[in-house]
């Protein structure tokens, strides 16, 4: 782990690591640039909100930090560790999967569409990948994951399949899903975004529940005030680039760039 | 409704007709039906098309994979199998195949251009059974290679994103996420193809491999100079086959549909109170309570409703 420990300079200078740094990250779809030397921080246990219109990079971002996608330029690292690259004298080498895999065992994901395996029950959902990815034993694994299930409040759907729940129920499904690898950190993109209007509560309350217990949350989300009551720093996207953040409060009630002030008066 | 009717006397008539005419000659057909060469022969005819169809499922599932390779060079392979064999008579294919010693007369394993280190009489090497095999095989697996590249393709992407982001390799994302939801695709055109092959065997005579039900009941009726019963033997063997496998068809096409066939749209469901939901009765495969499912290993269940 040494070895691959790479925080920068001035924060190795005060002795602590952060749980997310982007350092110039950008990334290119053949000649269209989608991420413009992104740069930013995600301390421990903070919750981020990463907002903007559609089209503004912050999904790709996301999916950049578990190596979802291959960077173009920059470097990304999650508690020290880089991500999805090995630096051998300066020089970064792109990892085998499997390496890559196993850094996304410590980073769970949340998907707009859910994406359950179908074929599985809520039960199975939640103990795939402890059973093959980790090993656990059965008996434990299953333990684990009724325990989850009844965190977010679906202990009585455990035999059931996708298709027989609501789209709520299967997000929070999904939720328990990734916590069941016990990441250090949560991604969601969008968690909410495919939901009917009167299911979006009951996620947003499983969500605040994990950043009350302390997990780093990067969250992409139009909910403006989930961002304003839950996120400890809000990050405003567009075109590619970071246009303006901090304290979601300041943010959303006093925008300082423009571009900022156009977007939120049409969302809020 | 008197379409109905008149359909049903014109089926009448002819099988009254049927049972009564003397070309078709009943009697010898029941002396034949389970006559030991036929048996065997049926026997033979179901070998045929097991081992045909298990390597010709194995061929395209790596043709299948190939073609959805990045790799320029991989892809125009595949590409190249599949026209070359679905592009000439199965008939012409395994003839070609019946006269492969005259092309290579013997099989040479060892560095080219070198001394061999095994060599072997092609004929001596392969029986007609074997070439019958292989003929069979690798056109099928043409067919087979389109069918799983459908049901690989038909997987939502986000499946793989999502057994990715938990940290699944490559082959356990195959495994265990996107085949088992493309089997619900692939099943149904693989049983038409089992079935189909079932039927080809009868072309094996090309090769020439003379001991599948079609040629052994030709051989029959050359000696008793007698060929319809024996034509209606073969073909009650193929219906009694064909029958079967329609309905182990039928069974697994259930199994697979497992949480998918009647999904229920995210519209409907009130949230986290819980009414019960509707539908949750069919789902395939839960017949049982909900309770006694629970710890059970998810690939070793009892085969679901079958």
């Amino acid at each position: 782990m040494s070895d691959l420990t790479t925080p920068n300079a001035a924060s190795a200078a005060r002795g602590y690591v952060p749980m997310v740094l982007a350092e110039q990250v950008s990334k290119s779809f053949g000649s269209h640039e989608v991420l413009k030397s992104i740069s930013l921080e995600v301390k421990r246990g903070e919750v981020m909100c990463l907002v903007g219109p559609s089209g503004s990079g912050k999904s790709t971002f996301l999916r950049c930090i578990n190596h979802l996608e291959v960077l173009s330029a920059g470097r990304l690292s999650v508690d020290g560790e880089l991500i999805g690259y090995r630096e051998t004298n300066g020089k970064l080498y792109e990892m085998a999967p499997k390496e890559a895999a196993k850094q996304r065992r410590d980073i769970g994901m949340v998907f707009q569409r859910f994406n359950l395996f179908p074929h599985m029950t809520a039960l199975q959902n939640v103990m795939e990948a402890p059973l093959r990815v980790k090993g656990l034993p059965k008996a434990q694994a299953e333990r684990t994951a009724r325990d989850l299930l009844a965190r977010v409040g679906l202990a009585e759907r455990a035999d059931y399949y996708p298709a027989h729940l609501s789209g709520g129920q299967q997000q929070r499904v999904a939720i328990a899903r990734a916590l069941a690898m016990e990441p250090k950190l949560m991604l969601f993109d969008e968690p909410t975004s495919a939901l009917d209007p009167e299911l979006v509560g009951e996620v947003l309350d499983v969500m605040k529940g994990l950043a009350k217990e302390g997990m780093t949350m990067i969250v992409v989300t139009h909910e403006m005030g989930f961002a304003r009551e839950v996120g400890d720093s809000l990050v405003f996207m567009d075109g590619g680039v970071v246009v303006e953040s901090g304290d979601p409060e300041l943010v959303l009630s006093n925008p300082q760039h423009r571009r900022t002030q156009a977007f939120l008066s049409k969302v809020l | 409704m008197v379409f109905a009717i008149i359909l049903i006397v014109v089926f009448a008539l002819a099988i009254v007709d049927a049972a009564f005419r003397p070309a078709y000659d009943w009697p010898t057909v029941a002396k034949y039906l389970f006559d030991r060469r036929i048996s065997q022969a049926a026997l033979v005819t179901l070998e045929l098309t097991v081992y045909s169809m298990v390597i010709a499922i194995v061929l395209g599932v790596i043709l299948a994979v190939m073609r959805l390779s990045p790799n320029p060079v991989v892809k125009s392979l595949a590409w190249f199998y599949l026209w070359v064999f679905r592009g000439t008579p199965v008939y012409v294919q395994l003839t070609i195949w019946g006269l492969i010693s005259l092309i290579y007369s013997s099989i040479d394993i060892g560095i080219p251009f070198m001394h061999p280190w095994v060599s072997f009489e092609t004929n001596a090497a392969l029986s007609t059974f074997a070439l019958a095999v292989i003929g069979l095989s690798l056109n099928e697996a043409a067919y087979m290679a389109e069918i799983v590249r459908a049901g690989l393709l038909a997987v939502d992407r986000g499946q793989e994103e999502a057994a990715t982001a938990l940290g699944m390799s490559w082959s356990q994302t195959m495994t265990r996420v996107i085949l088992p939801q493309s089997m619900r695709v692939i099943i149904p055109p693989t049983g038409n193809e089992v079935i189909s092959m079932l039927k080809t065997t009868s072309l094996v005579t090309a090769v020439p491999f003379s001991f599948d039900l079609f040629a052994r009941s030709r051989d029959i009726s050359a000696e008793t100079f007698n060929p319809i019963p024996l034509l209606i033997v073969a073909s009650i063997w193929y219906l009694f086959f064909t029958s079967i496998l329609m309905v182990g068809q039928y069974f697994l096409e259930k199994r697979f549909a497992r949480g998918i066939g009647d999904r229920q749209p995210d519209k409907k469901g009130g949230g986290s109170n819980p009414d019960p939901i509707t539908g949750v009765t069919i789902v395939p495969g839960s017949e049982q309570a909900p309770a006694t499912r629970t710890g059970r290993e998810p690939e070793t269940g009892q085969g679901g409703p079958s």
